[in-house]
C-alpha cells in the first residue's frame, strides 16, 4: 500500500469503519506512559480513580446518544459478545418460565448462533422469514409468540441491506406478551436516532467500531425499569453490576464513547449527507440492465446500497473490481462462497443472491468515490456479462429459469 | 501524579507498543475477515502479532487463540473444556484468581465436578497436593504460574510432570509471570496457558489462550470462526498488534527487566523486615522478581493504604479486580495467614520504570505512617 494512489476506494462501512481522528486523540491519552493508565478496577489510588471517571464519562455519552441511563450501558469486548450475552444470559435466566425463543432468519451471525447454541441445550428457536423487502411481518411474529416464549430478537439495521425493522411496533407486541424484547443495533447506532426511554426495547447490542470507534469494544443496554435480568456469560472479578467481568479497556471504552459523542452530535447532516451518495450511486447504475436492489429502498439506512447484478457471478465482480473495497455480504461470512444467506431468506434465487454486491458508504466517502465506482461497476458488469453465456442466452429471450440443467 | 507501585494491577503501554498500534488506529482499517485489501493487511497484522506472542512464550503460533483479556481466556479454558460432555471433573489451586475461580464455581452449576487444590502456607502447591486432588476422572488440573498477590512462583514443569503422568491435562494461569521472567510453554509442558497484554505493557483488551489442538476445545462466544472457531467477534486488531509488539519487547528486555525490579524489590524487603512489624509473605519461596505483598501487624490495610495514597504512592492491598473489599484476600486465606494479618496487607508490585529513590521514599512513608500510627496508639493509651 506504499503507492497511495492505488489504494482502493473504501466502500465497506458496514464490515468496519476507519476510527475517527477525533476519537483517536481521545483514546491517546489514555494509552502510553504519559497517559492516564490505571486499570479503573483499582480502588487505592488517583491511577485507578482517573481511569474509572473517564469509563463513566464514556458510559454516560454512549446513553446520551440512545436515550438511556449510564446504569443501563455494559461494556463488553463488541456487538458479538453483547448478542451473545443478551440471548444466552437473558435465555438462561428466564429457563423456568420458558425455553421458546423468537429471532428472524436474516439476524446477523451473533444472533442466530448463539439462538443456534441454545437450541443445542434444549430450547426452541422459531426463525421467522422476512417478507421479499426484508422487513419482519409483525403479525408473523405476533403469530408465533407462545406462552413459554422469554425473548425475541430482532435487529435494528440489516447489516447487509440496510433495512430498518420497525422495533417500536415488535416491542410493544412483545410487551403485550410480557416477552423479552433484544434488539441488535450495531448496524444502526449513531445512524438512526433513537429514544430507550420510550421504546419498548430491553436489550440492545451496540458495537464501536461501526461506527469510528475502535474494534474490540461494544456495549449492551440493559433496562434497568423494569429491571431485565441476565445471567452472566463472563466470570471473574464481577465488573459491570456482575453482568461482564474483566479488566476495562480504558481507552477503549473512552474511544468508543468519543465516537458515540460525535455521532449524537454529527448523525443529522451525516446521514444527509449519505442519502445524497447514495442517491448518486443508484442514479449512476439504475439504467443498467438486470440490475435489483436488495431490501426496502425507504425503511433503509442512509449509509448501505445492495444490489445485484443479474447474470454476474459476485465472486468475478468483487475480484475485477479490486480497486473497490467492497463486500458481497457480511465480511462475517465473507471466507464461504455461499450465496448471502440474507438474500435467499428473501427469496432471492441463488442466481441473484449470488451476484450481489453491498456498497456501504460512510464519513469519508466523497462524490468523487461514488463516480469512480459508478464508471468501475458498469465497465465490469458489461465486460464479465459479455463473457457470460447466460447473459447470451437471456439477450436471446431465453427463459433461464426454465432450463433444465444436466447433472454431473 | 503518585509514584506507580501496582504494576500487577495494570502496566503503563510501552511507548513502542503505542507506536506500533498508531498506523492500526488512524487511518487504514479493514475487518479481518474481508477479503479486499483492506481486510488482508489487517490478517497480516494478526499473524504477525501471533508469531510474537508464540515467540515470547516458547509456543506455536497456532496454539495462540486471541481473547478480550486474560478473564476471558480462562473462561473460554474451563467452560469451553467442560462443554465437552467427555470432561467431568476438574481441579484449580486455591489461589487462583477470581478469573479462573468463578467459571470453576459455573461449571459445577452445569454437572462438571471441581476439586480445589490445597497451598501450603507459602503459597506453593506441593507435588502431594496436587496429586491428592486428581481423582480417577480429573481431566484437566489449574495452577497458576505465579500468584498476583504475593507473587509466589510453582514449580510449573513439576507439576505439569505429575498431571500428565497421569493423564490429566494442565492449564496455567502465567498472566503475572508472562514478560516478567522466562517461562516457557514448551518446557513447561503444559497443555494451555492464559496470558494478558496489559500486565506486559501491552494494551487492555486483548489477552490470548495458548492451547494444545489435542483438546476437545468449544468456543464459548458464538457467530462467527474466527480464531479457528474458538473465539467468534472482529478480532481487536490494534490491541492484538500492540500485545505482539509488548511481546516482542518483553521478549528482548526480560533478563534486563527483571534484573532492575528484582534489585529494588529485594532492597525494599531488607529495608521494611528492619522494621520489625513486617511480615512478607511467601518469603520462603521463589516470587515474582516484581512483587512484595507484606503485612504489618497491628495495623488496618485499608489505613495503610490511603496514607500510602495520601502521601503519593500508588498501591494496592492485593488484586485490583476484588479491591474494595475489606474482607481478607482468598488467597492469604488459603495460605493460613491469620485474618488480622491478612487484612493489614499491601503489596508493592514494581515496573521498569522504577528507580531506587522511589524505594527510597516509599520506605520513608512506611516508617512514618507506622511511626505515627504507633505514637498514636501510646498516646491513646495513656489517656
Amino acid at each position: 500500500m506504499n503507492d497511495k494512489t492505488n489504494k482502493p476506494i473504501y466502500l465497506d462501512y458496514s464490515a468496519t469503519t476507519p476510527i475517527d481522528e477525533r476519537v483517536v486523540t481521545e483514546m491517546i491519552k489514555y494509552m502510553g506512559p504519559e497517559g492516564v493508565f490505571g486499570n479503573p478496577a483499582s480502588r487505592s489510588h488517583a491511577y485507578g480513580w482517573t481511569a474509572e471517571k473517564a469509563v463513566e464519562q464514556a458510559r454516560q455519552h454512549i446513553a446520551d446518544l440512545v436515550g438511556a441511563d449510564a446504569r443501563e450501558i455494559i461494556f463488553t469486548s463488541g456487538a458479538t459478545e453483547s448478542d451473545n450475552l443478551a440471548i444466552k444470559g437473558s435465555a438462561h435466566f428466564n429457563k423456568k418460565r420458558g425455553q421458546h425463543i423468537i429471532t428472524c432468519k436474516t439476524e446477523h451471525k451473533a444472533v442466530l448462533d448463539s439462538c443456534r447454541q441454545l437450541e443445542r441445550e434444549g430450547f426452541e428457536v422459531t426463525y421467522l422469514d422476512p417478507e421479499a423487502n426484508g422487513l419482519v411481518d409483525l403479525e408473523k411474529l405476533k403469530a408465533a409468540m407462545r406462552d413459554d416464549t422469554t425473548l425475541v430478537s430482532i435487529m435494528h439495521v440489516n447489516n447487509e441491506i440496510g433495512v430498518i425493522q420497525d422495533i417500536e411496533a415488535i416491542g410493544n407486541a412483545c410487551r403485550e406478551r410480557k416477552i423479552i424484547f433484544h434488539v441488535d443495533a450495531a448496524q444502526s447506532a449513531g445512524k438512526i436516532p433513537m429514544n430507550l426511554e420510550s421504546l419498548p426495547v430491553d436489550l440492545m447490542s451496540f458495537s464501536a467500531h461501526k461506527i469510528y470507534g475502535p474494534k474490540g469494544m461494544g456495549a449492551l443496554y440493559v433496562q434497568r425499569k423494569p429491571r431485565v435480568r441476565l445471567e452472566a456469560q463472563m466470570h471473574g472479578g464481577g465488573h459491570e453490576r456482575g453482568m461482564r467481568s474483566g479488566t476495562l479497556a480504558t481507552h477503549q471504552i473512552v474511544g468508543m464513547g468519543e465516537a458515540f459523542r460525535i455521532a449524537n452530535e454529527e448523525m443529522a447532516t451525516e446521514n444527509e449527507r449519505l442519502i445524497t451518495l447514495r442517491n448518486r450511486l443508484w442514479d449512476g447504475l439504475k439504467d443498467m440492465e438486470e440490475v435489483y436492489i436488495n431490501g426496502d429502498i425507504k425503511q433503509r439506512v442512509a449509509g448501505n446500497l445492495n444490489i445485484s447484478f443479474n447474470y454476474v457471478e459476485g465472486e468475478s465482480l468483487l475480484m475485477a473490481l479490486k480497486d473497490l473495497a467492497i463486500s458481497s455480504g457480511s465480511a462475517c461470512t465473507s471466507a464461504s462462497l455461499e450465496p448471502s444467506y440474507v438474500l435467499r431468506a428473501l427469496g432471492r434465487n441463488d442466481e441473484l443472491a449470488h451476484s450481489s454486491i453491498r456498497f456501504s458508504m460512510g464519513r469519508y466517502t466523497t462524490n468523487q468515490d461514488i463516480d469512480t465506482t459508478v464508471a468501475h461497476v458498469r465497465t465490469a458488469v458489461e465486460k464479465l456479462r459479455d463473457l457470460s453465456p447466460l447473459w447470451d442466452m437471456y439477450k436471446d429471450g431465453v427463459d433461464i429459469s426454465s432450463i433444465e440443467w444436466a447433472a454431473h | 501524579m503518585a509514584i506507580y507501585l501496582d504494576h500487577n494491577a495494570t502496566t503503563p503501554l510501552h511507548e513502542k507498543v503505542l507506536e506500533a498500534m498508531l498506523p492500526y488506529m488512524g487511518g487504514t482499517t479493514g475487518n479481518p475477515s474481508s477479503l479486499h485489501r483492506f481486510g488482508r493487511l489487517q490478517r497480516h497484522a494478526i499473524d504477525q502479532a501471533r508469531e510474537q506472542i508464540a515467540a515470547l512464550m516458547d509456543a506455536q503460533a497456532s496454539q495462540v487463540v486471541f481473547t478480550s483479556g486474560g478473564t476471558e481466556a480462562n473462561n473460554l479454558m474451563l467452560k469451553g473444556l467442560c462443554k465437552d460432555s467427555a470432561v467431568q471433573r476438574i481441579a484449580v489451586s486455591e489461589i487462583e484468581h477470581s478469573s479462573l475461580l468463578q467459571p470453576a464455581a459455573v461449571v459445577v452449576d452445569e454437572g462438571c465436578a471441581v476439586d480445589s487444590i490445597a497451598v501450603n502456607p507459602q503459597g506453593q502447591v506441593t507435588p502431594e497436593a496436587l496429586i491428592h486432588a486428581i481423582k480417577d476422572d480429573t481431566a484437566l488440573v489449574s495452577v497458576m504460574a505465579a500468584n498476583n498477590e504475593t507473587g509466589a512462583l510453582q514449580d510449573i514443569e513439576k507439576l505439569a510432570k505429575e498431571a500428565r503422568s497421569r493423564g490429566v491435562w494442565f492449564h496455567t494461569d502465567a498472566a503475572q509471570v508472562a514478560g516478567k521472567m522466562e517461562f516457557s510453554f514448551r518446557q513447561a509442558g503444559v497443555h494451555a496457558m492464559t496470558l494478558s497484554a496489559h500486565k506486559l505493557y501491552g494494551p487492555m483488551g486483548a489477552g490470548a489462550l495458548i492451547v494444545d489442538r489435542q483438546l476437545p476445545m468449544h468456543s464459548i462466544l458464538q457467530g462467527g470462526s474466527q480464531e479457528n472457531g474458538l473465539r467468534a467477534g472482529t478480532e481487536n486488531v490494534p490491541a492484538i498488534v500492540g500485545f505482539g509488539m509488548a511481546a516482542e519487547l518483553a521478549r528482548q528486555e526480560i533478563v534486563q527487566r527483571a534484573d532492575h525490579v528484582r534489585v529494588l524489590r529485594d532492597q525494599l524487603e531488607k529495608r521494611l523486615m528492619q522494621f520489625g512489624v513486617v511480615t512478607v509473605f511467601a518469603q520462603q519461596v521463589q516470587r515474582l522478581p516484581n512483587t512484595l505483598q507484606f503485612g504489618v501487624q497491628g495495623f488496618d490495610g485499608e489505613t495503610l493504604l490511603m496514607e500510602l495514597d495520601r502521601r503519593g504512592f500508588a498501591v494496592s492491598s492485593g488484586s485490583a479486580c476484588t479491591s474494595g473489599k475489606s474482607e481478607p484476600s482468598h488467597v492469604l486465606k488459603a495460605m493460613a495467614v491469620p485474618d488480622e494479618l491478612a487484612t493489614s496487607a499491601i503489596r508493592v508490585s514494581l515496573g521498569r520504570s522504577n528507580t531506587m529513590a522511589e524505594i527510597d521514599l516509599f520506605v520513608e512513608a512506611v516508617q512514618q505512617i507506622i511511626g505515627i500510627q504507633n505514637s498514636a496508639v501510646m498516646m491513646s493509651a495513656n489517656l
